[in-house]
């Protein structure tokens, strides 16, 4: 069995969750406790990839880091390079199509705190930086370990998206579950088998975890 | 004066206006019904609720002012504030804690042996009584040299016993304290013993009659000599 796809869909996973937890934990902040017109409209747009078909988050995807499109055109302008068919490229969309499986859990964890906590630390002086940093974020441990978890196994079955954008290049962006497609269209069943194997006790164990964490959240 | 206070804010069911000023080393009473809009008073004065109008000052300076729009944010005031439940951070140890916004680390742990707290140092939160929680939570208040200091219902969720130990330290604590307290508590006995002035909150007003409403003197009889002896002077009819 060819390990190679296992080995790009774990350094997808890794950069994917790092990148979102980073990115997600202040828009999250910012959705469970700021308070302003159009709230429910910027929720509804960072849910939005919950509820489009994958290939259509693909489609505007391939427009938007195209050549023609506005990320590509910048990042062809910075590094001479495309982003299509890139690992970079995978992880960009990736992340994207992730964000709600972060932003959601993270909400949820950071409105569980007890809002006195936070009016202590002001009262002690905590900037609502500060406040989020050493506050917030050391008594939503649980939960951001959740949201990591649950991003890591959504990033290890992604496919349409990926496809779409990275297409199926050996060693960049063919991820396990491309190679399972293509192993089956090849009529390769019992490699796409063996593969498919490896996901169930891997996804099983990390969701039996993210169960262990909330029951302790 | 020290600290003035005018403010007025639109409860649900009343507004609260009202008017008064604390002078320097003042322990100031603020007792009443619950419900009074106690509470939300101190809340203003610690900047995390805003009046609809008035002015709060303290020593010439303006922490509050509708007309000139100044608002200063509660990280700016630099007070103590001992909440009514715990608040303690409870990823952190007790020792953590008081340290948290400390100006000096040698002050807080003057201040851990001085409440009887020193041996825990390490504990969490969530492993010491409630109790030593609030004792935490006044040396975290203190630690911090407050210009003022909020004690809102700090004792209130605690045993008789304990109550009261918390109580003498409070009063004892204003030996070493130039900053006015502000002290928030619907028992009378604790405001009898601690208070330098009483400031009676009903339905979010100064109400000076309450006092003398609530509290009934005893009628005189030929046993009241006898029964002074073995009862309070004040009984309660609440």
């Amino acid at each position: 069995m060819d390990w190679q796809p296992f080995y790009v869909t774990l350094k997808l996973a890794v950069a994917t969750t790092g990148l979102l937890i980073v990115l997600a934990a202040p828009l999250a902040y910012f959705l469970a406790y700021a308070r302003f017109p159009g709230k429910s409209l910027i929720e509804a747009l960072v849910n939005l990839p919950l509820a489009l078909p994958p290939t259509v988050i693909g489609f505007y995807l391939v427009v938007f880091m195209g050549p023609k499109g506005a990320a590509g055109r910048v990042w062809e302008a910075v590094t001479g390079g495309s982003l299509l068919f890139t690992f970079l490229g995978i992880v960009v969309a990736s992340t994207l199509y992730s964000l709600p499986f972060a932003v959601q859990p993270l909400k949820a964890a950071f409105q569980k705190i007890d809002r006195r906590l936070m009016e202590s630390a002001y009262i002690l002086g905590l900037s609502r930086k500060a406040t989020f940093l050493r506050v917030i974020i050391p008594n939503s441990v649980s939960g951001i370990a959740a949201a990591a978890i649950l991003v890591f196994l959504h990033c290890m079955g992604a496919f349409g998206v990926l496809l779409m954008v990275g297409g199926s290049l050996p060693g960049e962006t063919k991820v396990a579950s491309i190679a399972i497609y293509e192993a089956v269209e090849a009529m390769k069943y019992r490699e796409a088998g063996l593969m498919s194997l490896c996901f169930i006790p891997i996804s099983y164990a990390f969701l039996l975890l993210v169960n262990r964490l909330n029951r302790g959240a | 004066m020290s600290l003035q206070i005018r403010v007025r804010k639109k409860l649900r069911y009343f507004e609260i206006d009202l008017d008064f000023s604390c002078p320097d080393d003042h322990l100031l009473v603020m007792i009443g019904p619950s419900g009074g809009g106690k509470t939300t008073l101190i809340r203003m004065v610690a900047g995390l609720e805003t009046p609809d109008a008035g002015r709060i000052a303290y020593r010439g300076e303006t922490w509050f002012d509708s007309e000139r729009g100044v608002d200063l944010p509660p990280q700016k005031r630099r007070l103590g504030y001992v909440f009514q439940e715990y608040t303690l951070f409870p990823h952190l140890s007790l020792y953590d804690n008081a340290a948290f916004a400390a100006a000096d680390r040698a002050e807080v742990d003057d201040l851990f042996a001085r409440f009887g707290i020193d041996h825990l140092r390490g504990r969490k939160p969530h492993q010491v009584s409630g109790g030593e929680r609030q004792r935490c939570a006044l040396c975290q208040a203190l630690a911090r040299r407050p210009r003022l200091l909020l004690l809102d219902e700090p004792f209130s969720a605690l045993d008789v016993v304990t109550r009261r130990c918390l109580r003498e330290a409070v009063k004892g604590l204003r030996e070493g304290l130039s900053c006015p307290i502000l002290y928030v508590t619907h028992d009378i006995n604790e405001a009898l013993f601690l208070a330098d002035e009483m400031v009676p909150i009903v339905e979010g007003r100064i109400d000076r009659g309450w006092m003398q409403r609530t509290i009934a003197p005893i009628p005189d009889s030929e046993e009241a000599p006898l029964r002074a002896t073995r009862q309070p002077r004040l009984a309660l009819v609440y």
